[in-house]
């Protein structure tokens, strides 16, 4: 007897699967053209926005509702690809001056990890999400540890791994509590046999979600599971830093967001109780930290931190509002990181040079379009209108404040002010101080199009949001 | 009134867009900067004119009024327009910019399309913050303004500059970011508008009322500054450049006394009647104590500086007097306090351009070397002191008499506070010029046309408002009137004959 096997509708996960062949293409076309250094990054960054072309038309869902093609996770996925796209334009020359010659394996890889992050934020059920999650963070670790005549990217790629699996660890252990008491990782399934059963107050099915929460902590680096951030993002090739500063993050959000809300809405008092515990103590550890660091690819590692806690802030209501308000953050501080770390980029030379605070001194004289880029971006980062920094924060304290949450913000907005302070420094050293040393800027097509790109969102979107408002609340109408 | 064209978003993005245009301009062309500066500067003053004279003094309604829907998911709108109160700031701001072009045409040698960029892009955020409806909006402009302020002081500035920016900036952010969480808080309570009219017409419970107005207070209160978080403003003024000095005492200071006149009053009313005694013993202090710490100055800008923090401390004692002629003293004492205190740090602005000290003691019989000069300084100081017939008596007249009538003792007080600015003022004209010519100051040149054509619109105004300072009043008549009901309406609404008040102080001048 032939039994017909059922072909599963694979059309939603489309994208996906169209990003994973060009990963695998770019492998291929590297052993090819190994001469030519622009033909790899050419292919990804087509094949990147192919795929956002094709994100925009598919919609559905597959495999019995484990995945779900909805507009959260489309919007999710276009900042991730947006992220991969500007990642790979700063990363092209950069390479050639860190020394950082295995161009194959490091597009791919970033690519795989972008499919990653494409899966997380269209999965529905905790086992396809755990799927991404981890081809998200290998990449990643990879990625970080590729530098490999560094020590720094050694050390920081082992504390990014071994602090990364712990976290995945605790995810599962998690997942299986919450499979335990509810039958079912189906995320709405979950909810619903959480409000039938009135597992709010079932300490086993509290303790599966306290882990969950806990290991997303430490991928969207939430204090005080932070830990490995600063290490992680000093010892990593700068182009690899601000790819995971931005679209890792993003991707943890998008699934901490729908985790949360489609799956634990019954126990939204527990979480959003310790989630504003986290919240405060991200902004807090970020933006003080920050205040003393020497180099500047630390700087930013703490205040990424901070902003992983302003992010936070739009989680807590568990409304469509408050998870709107954190798109519009993730998506403006794609456009101002990926800017302030093009600056970076835009100076650093081999061992380090360019990397201290002290080497910003005098920019302004020197290269006055860099230093003005790098004032708007860092203007941006403190929140400070007409820029597009403000538009996230603002839209973030309104939700919250909508939802009652009004000490937190207070925080939030006196802990804002004082990261004010270790951003207005870059800006004084490059603007009130004299030049010391000669800092020749390695500048490229790549790098000149993110700045672009970059300004052109952090202005565009400061002055006139109202489009990107409209699009994450539509976002959130229809689902997560 | 309408004047066919959206003239509010003309004077706010013309000086924005020119400040663009100038940095484009390139470095081997900047020599042509400070000219085209000036271009767009006069353009823009020449472009406020007809807000002047096409003003309807007959309506507190707001005038030229521009509404366009911005972030509609918010509800913001784009939504311009003046009254009685802010007619005048806009026009200060227009003029003083001009000033502040021509004071700095030789002192800014580095950086110069930068410093004019920053100054316009100052420029149009000022004037939107006196135009705008709609509280978000407000923000924006109030937000913004403090980029290019702390890049004047923190580029151009003196040798201390590093420190008062920064000082500067963290103060005036924390304020503000406090009155970000009041204005969202007041959106929801609001139902859901941003909208300033809208939001002063409806009445609040008086626990948030008090929580929102220590909200608003916390921005405000830096801004102004009112004793005791004036502490950024003497390190600012003095390390800022002669421009920078000139707009902040001219105009940036005035908007904390701005704002409490259009959010808390009408807003808060009960909360405000609430607090009145507080903001008075704060007004009070500031007076006193910004007046005897003048005595013990030995720098000519920190001098002047803390004479600041003792008059913006009579404009908050007349605006918290919630009486007619406390208000409209207070909005007139703004005026006055622009243009006195704008003219004396332009004069010093360009005495330190020469001499490069601001030591009072290196000073010393300026009047025989520099005459014309001093002649001008002279008007200034007597109209800082409060001379009958300039301008700064009126404003300060009004103040007092609405003191006495709210509580007799601020106005007692408040009196002594002129007796020792008088003190201080006369004392420190006296050391700079008369006594000995000192030899540091022998060889100074006396004011070319340029300096003269910068300070002499402020002679102007000096003797103009205080010889008929009822055409500027006249604006502010019935707005002011209204502000005052707003307030008063929970508890008595007395109409008060604003000619009667004016009679008064004629009178008082006349004999």
């Amino acid at each position: 007897m032939i039994t017909t096997f059922p072909i599963p509708n694979i059309a939603p996960l489309g994208p996906e699967i169209f990003l994973a062949v060009i990963g695998c293409v770019v492998i291929i076309a590297d052993l090819i053209w190994k001469e030519q250094r622009y033909v790899v990054p050419a292919v990804v960054i087509t094949g990147a926005a192919a795929t956002i072309l094709m994100v925009t038309q598919v919609h559905g869902q597959a495999f019995n509702g484990m995945y779900s093609a909805d507009l959260f996770g489309a919007f999710f996925k276009i900042l991730c690809l947006l992220g991969l796209i500007m990642g790979v334009l700063i990363s092209i020359k950069n390479l050639a001056i860190t020394g950082l010659t295995r161009e194959g394996e490091y597009y791919s890889l970033m690519t795989f990890s972008c499919v990653g992050m494409m899966i997380m934020a269209s999965a529905t059920d905790l086992i396809v999400l755990y799927l991404g999650l981890e081809l998200m963070a290998l990449s990643v670790y990879c990625l970080v540890g590729l530098l490999k005549t560094d020590p720094r990217s050694s050390e920081a790629a082992i504390k990014y791994f071994l602090l990364g699996a712990f976290a995945s660890c605790l995810l599962l252990f998690g997942l299986s509590y919450v499979y335990g008491t509810t039958g079912t990782t189906d995320m709405r399934a979950i909810a619903k046999a959480a409000a039938e059963g009135g597992l709010a107050t079932n300490s086993a099915f509290l303790m599966g979600m306290g882990l969950i929460v806990i290991a997303f902590g430490f991928k969207v680096a939430a204090a005080p599971f932070h830990m490995w951030t600063p290490d992680a993002y000093e010892g990593a090739a700068t182009p690899v830093t601000a790819f995971m500063s931005v679209g890792p993050k993003a991707a943890g959000f998008a699934a901490l967001g729908r985790v949360l809300i489609e799956a634990f809405p019954a126990a939204h008092a527990n979480w959003a109780a310790a989630l504003t515990i986290m919240a405060f103590l991200t902004m807090g550890i970020g933006n003080i930290t920050a205040l003393c660091q020497t180099s500047i690819k630390r700087m930013l590692a703490y205040s990424s931190i901070a902003h992983a806690g302003y992010a936070l802030l739009g989680l807590l209501p568990g409304t469509s509002e408050g998870m709107a308000a954190t798109m519009n953050y993730l998506f403006i501080y794609l456009f101002m990181n990926m800017g302030a770390f093009a600056i970076i980029i835009l100076l650093q030379h081999k061992n380090a040079i360019g990397e201290a605070l002290e080497d910003y001194k005098g920019l302004a004289k020197k290269h006055p379009v860099a230093a003005g880029l790098m004032l708007v971006f860092m203007f941006s980062l403190t929140g400070i209108p007409p820029t597009a920094g403000f538009m996230g924060k603002f839209s973030l304290f309104m939700s919250a404040l909508h939802a009652g949450y009004t000490g937190i913000v207070i925080c939030a907005v006196i802990f804002s002010a004082i990261s004010a302070y270790f951003y207005l420094r870059v800006i004084m050293l490059m603007y009130m101080y004299e030049p010391e040393k000669e800092i020749a800027l390695a500048t490229s097509g790549g790098l000149a199009a993110v700045l672009a790109i970059a300004l052109a969102g952090v202005i565009w979107l400061g002055c006139y949001p109202s489009q990107l408002v409209d699009i994450t609340t539509k976002a959130l109408m229809l689902g997560p | 009134m309408d004047l066919g064209f959206p003239i509010l978003s003309t004077l706010i993005f013309l000086p924005i867009l020119g400040a663009a245009a100038l940095l484009l301009i390139p470095r081997s062309k900047e020599g042509d900067v400070p000219r085209l500066a000036l271009l767009i500067t006069v353009v823009e003053f020449l472009f406020s004119l007809p807000l002047w004279f096409q003003f309807d003094k007959t309506t507190h309604l707001m005038q030229f009024v521009e509404r366009k829907s911005w972030i509609p998911a918010w509800n913001v709108y784009y939504y311009l327009g003046i009254d009685g109160i802010s007619i005048l700031f806009v026009l200060l701001s227009t003029l003083i910019t001009v000033l502040c072009v021509l004071v700095s045409w030789t002192a800014i040698k580095e950086k110069v399309k930068e410093f004019y960029a920053a100054l316009l892009f100052l420029e149009g955020a000022m004037i939107g913050v006196f135009c705008s409806l709609d509280f978000f909006l407000f923000y924006i402009f109030w937000e913004a303004m403090l980029i290019p302020m702390y890049l004047i002081i923190g580029v151009w500035g003196g040798p201390g500059r590093l420190y008062a920016a920064v000082k500067f900036f963290l103060y005036t952010l924390i304020g503000s970011v406090l009155m970000l969480v009041g204005i969202i808080t007041l959106y929801f309570y609001g139902g859901h508008t941003f909208d300033i009219l809208e939001l002063s017409s409806q009445t609040y419970p008086l626990k948030l009322q008090m929580i929102l107005f220590w909200a608003f207070f916390a921005a405000f209160a830096v801004k102004v500054p009112m004793w005791p978080v004036h502490t950024w403003l003497p390190d600012a003024h003095t390390e800022a450049p002669a421009a920078g000095s000139v707009i902040l005492a001219g105009i940036l200071i005035k908007m904390g006394a701005y704002g409490f006149l259009r959010f808390s009053m009408p807003m808060l009313p009960q909360a405000t009647q609430a607090m009145m005694v507080p903001m008075l013993v704060l007004s009070v202090i500031a007076i006193i104590y910004g007046a005897v710490i003048c005595l013990g100055q030995d720098d000519l800008k920190r001098l002047i500086a803390y004479s600041s923090v003792s008059h913006m401390g009579f404009v908050t004692l007349g605006m918290f007097a919630l009486n007619y002629q406390g208000v409209e003293g207070a909005i007139l004492q703004m005026l006055n306090h622009g243009i006195v205190t704008g003219a004396l740090f332009l004069s010093i602005g360009i005495i330190y351009e020469q001499t490069h000290t601001r030591e009072i003691a290196d000073y010393g019989g300026l009047a025989t070397v520099t005459p014309i000069f001093a002649a001008f300084f002279l008007v200034f100081t007597m109209a800082a002191v409060g001379l009958p017939g300039l301008n700064g008596f009126i404003g300060e007249f009004l103040i007092i008499l609405g003191g006495f009538s709210a509580k007799t003792w601020a106005g007692f007080l408040a009196a002594t506070g002129i007796i020792i600015g008088a003190g201080y003022m006369l004392w420190l004209y006296q050391r700079v010029f008369f006594m000995e010519v000192n030899p540091k100051v022998s060889s100074v040149r006396d004011l070319n046309y340029r300096e003269v054509i910068t300070l002499a619109p402020m002679l102007l105004l000096i003797f103009w408002i205080g010889i008929y300072p009822n055409i500027f009043l006249s604006y502010m008549h019935t707005s002011v009137n209204h502000l005052l009901q707003q307030v008063n309406a929970s508890t008595s609404s007395a109409q008060i004959n604003p000619g009667m008040v004016l009679e008064t102080a004629l009178r008082f001048i006349g004999g």
